[in-house]
C-alpha cells in the first residue's frame, strides 16, 4: 500500500557524499547524560564521606559540579545540533521508514536530535538537586 | 430498561459507592493513617500528596475530554499542524514544565525534613528480631531505657537516631512520618515535631522474618509537662512488689532466668538480650504493640510465648508450676 508521499524521489543525492553511517552520534547524548549522574554522584559522595562529614555542608563541589554541568550540556547541544543537521539533508520522506540510505540518515539524525532533547532536560534535573541541597544531610 | 429504571439503579449505584466510601475512610485507623498527619513534615508531604492528587484528575480529565473529542465529537481527520502542536505542547512542554516544577518543590522540601538543627530531644531506637529497643537521652546524663513505646512532647523536636543490630527493618509512624530504614552497621537519623496531642500505631515496614506483622508500637505524642513526668518516672527503679502474688511472681522471675535476657532496674535481672522491663507495666502495648497490658495477657504471652509470635527469641514458659505464670503476671503488671 503505497502513496505518493511514500514515495522516494529517485533523483536527488539521498545522503551527504563521504558520509558514513555509525550509531555513535545516536548514542553519545544518553551516554553523556550518564556519565554526568555518574560523575556527579560519585562527586557528592566522595566530598561528603573524606572531606565534608555527614551534616557538612556541599560548598564547593556545587561550583564543580556547575562546571560539568555547562559542559555536558554543551556536548549535548552540539550533538543535537549535528543531529538536527543530519535530518535536514536529503528528501527522504517521512516516517523514514524504508531501508534505503536516505532514509536511514535522516532517521538516525532526527532519533539523535530527540535523544539528545531527553538527555538535555534529564542533565538540568541531576543538576537542580545540587542547587536546591546544599549540605550533605 | 426504561430510563425510570435505568435512573434507579444509578441512584442504587451512587449511594452503595458513597456508603462504601464512608465505611472504608472510618474503617481505617486514624492513629495509623498517613493522610491524618499530625507532625510539621507529614503535613507537608500530605499537602504535596493532595495537590498531586488534584492535579492528576485534573489532567486525566482533560485528556478524556480530548480523547472524546477526537473520537465522538469531531471524529474526522484533524490536520496536520494541530496535531503537532498537540504532541509539542501536551507531550513535550507540559510534562517538562510539570515535572520541573514538581522536582524544584521536592528540592526544596528535602533539605526542611532532612534538617537535624534545632533539636530538643534525642531518642535511639534499634529494630530486633521483633522488637524496639528506645532508649532516652536526658538532660540529667543516665539514659532511660525502654521498648516497643515511644512518647513525645508535643511542639518539640526530636531526634530519633535508628539502628538495627540483626536485619534490615524500618520505623514508621504513619501519622507523624518516618518509613526510615534500620540499617545494621549505619545510624540514619530522623526527626518528627508532632503537632497534635494524641495517640498513635507505628510498625515495621521492612520485612524483616517471621514475627515482621507482629513488629507494632504505640506512640503518645503529650503536653511537655505530662511527657517530662512520664520520662522521670521511667528514670527511677523499679518499685518492690506491693501483693503477696507479686512478691511471688518476684521470687518465680528471677529463679526462672528471665533476667539473663531482661533488666528490671533495682533488682538482680540485668539481662541486654531482650526489652527492659523495669516499668513494663505502665506501657500502652505488651509484646511489641500487639496485646494490652493486663495479668491475663502477661500470663498469656509468658506461657504461649512463640504461638503468639512466631519463631520469637523468647522461650516459652509454659511448663512452670501452674500457680508461677499469674504470680509472673502480677509482679510484671505492679511494675508501673
Ligand atoms: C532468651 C532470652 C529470654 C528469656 C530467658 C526471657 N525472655 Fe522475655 N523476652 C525476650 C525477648 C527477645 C523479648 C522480645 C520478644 C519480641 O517481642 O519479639 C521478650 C519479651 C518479653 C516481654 C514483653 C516485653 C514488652 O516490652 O512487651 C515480657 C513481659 C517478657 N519477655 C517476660 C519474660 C519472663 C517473665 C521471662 C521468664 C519467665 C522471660 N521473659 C524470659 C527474651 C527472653
Ligand atoms: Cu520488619
Amino acid at each position: 500500500m503505497m502513496d505518493e508521499t511514500q514515495t522516494r524521489p529517485e533523483h536527488a543525492p539521498e545522503v551527504p557524499p563521504g558520509s558514513r553511517e555509525s550509531l555513535w552520534l545516536l548514542v553519545s547524548g544518553p551516554t553523556i547524560w550518564a556519565a554526568h549522574f555518574l560523575l556527579s554522584y560519585l562527586a557528592v559522595s566522595v566530598w561528603c564521606a573524606k572531606v565534608a562529614g555527614r551534616a557538612g555542608p556541599l560548598g564547593d563541589i556545587r561550583i564543580a559540579i556547575g562546571v560539568l554541568t555547562a559542559l555536558a550540556l554543551t556536548g549535548i547541544a552540539l550533538t543535537g545540533w549535528g543531529g538536527w543537521r543530519r535530518h535536514r539533508f536529503g528528501e527522504a520522506t517521512l516516517p523514514h521508514d524504508f531501508d534505503t540510505p536516505g532514509d536511514r540518515h535522516r532517521f538516525l539524525g532526527f532519533s539523535t536530535f530527540l535523544l539528545c532533547g531527553l538527555s538535555f532536560v534529564a542533565t538540568v534535573f541531576v543538576a537542580l538537586s545540587v542547587v536546591f541541597i546544599r549540605s550533605c544531610e | 430498561m426504561t430510563w425510570r429504571e435505568k435512573d434507579r439503579w444509578q441512584r442504587l449505584f451512587s449511594t452503595g459507592a458513597a456508603l462504601s466510601i464512608l465505611l472504608f475512610s472510618t474503617g481505617c485507623e486514624r492513629r495509623q493513617s498517613a493522610l491524618h498527619p499530625a507532625s510539621v513534615n507529614a503535613e507537608r508531604i500530605a499537602d504535596l500528596f493532595w495537590w498531586m492528587v488534584g492535579g492528576g484528575l485534573i489532567i486525566w480529565a482533560v485528556v478524556m475530554a480530548i480523547a472524546f473529542f477526537a473520537t465522538r465529537a469531531h471524529p474526522e481527520a484533524h490536520g496536520v499542524r494541530s496535531a503537532r502542536w498537540l504532541i509539542l505542547g501536551g507531550g513535550v512542554a507540559f510534562p517538562v514544565v510539570v515535572l520541573t516544577g514538581l522536582l524544584i518543590y521536592g528540592l526544596m522540601l528535602m533539605p526542611q525534613l532532612s534538617s537535624t538543627a534545632d533539636i530538643d530531644l534525642e531518642i535511639d531506637v534499634a529494630g530486633e528480631q521483633w522488637w524496639w529497643r528506645v532508649t532516652y537521652q536526658t538532660a540529667a546524663g543516665e539514659p532511660v531505657e525502654l521498648a516497643n513505646e515511644i512518647r513525645l512532647p508535643v511542639g518539640q523536636r526530636a531526634l530519633f537516631r535508628l539502628t538495627s543490630p540483626d536485619v534490615i527493618h524500618s520505623f514508621w509512624i504513619p501519622p507523624l512520618g518516618g518509613k526510615v530504614d534500620m540499617i545494621p552497621g549505619r545510624t540514619n537519623t530522623l526527626v518528627l515535631e508532632p503537632t497534635q496531642t494524641g495517640t498513635f500505631r507505628g510498625a515495621c515496614a521492612e520485612y524483616c522474618g517471621s514475627s515482621h506483622a507482629l513488629m507494632k508500637f504505640e506512640v503518645m505524642v503529650m503536653e511537655p509537662d505530662a511527657f517530662a513526668d512520664w520520662l522521670n518516672r521511667q528514670a527511677q527503679p523499679a518499685q518492690p512488689p506491693q501483693s503477696e502474688s507479686a512478691r511471688q511472681g518476684q521470687t518465680a522471675f528471677l529463679a526462672n532466668g528471665c533476667g539473663a535476657c531482661h533488666t528490671v532496674r533495682g533488682t538482680e535481672a540485668n539481662g541486654t538480650l531482650g526489652p527492659d522491663l523495669t516499668h513494663v507495666g505502665s506501657r500502652l502495648s505488651l509484646g511489641a504493640g500487639i496485646l494490652p497490658v493486663d495479668p491475663e495477657a502477661f500470663t498469656r504471652w509468658i506461657g504461649h510465648t512463640g504461638a503468639i509470635k512466631p519463631d520469637v527469641k523468647m522461650p516459652s514458659f509454659g511448663m512452670l508450676p501452674e500457680d508461677q505464670l499469674p504470680a509472673m503476671a502480677q509482679y510484671l503488671s505492679e511494675l508501673q
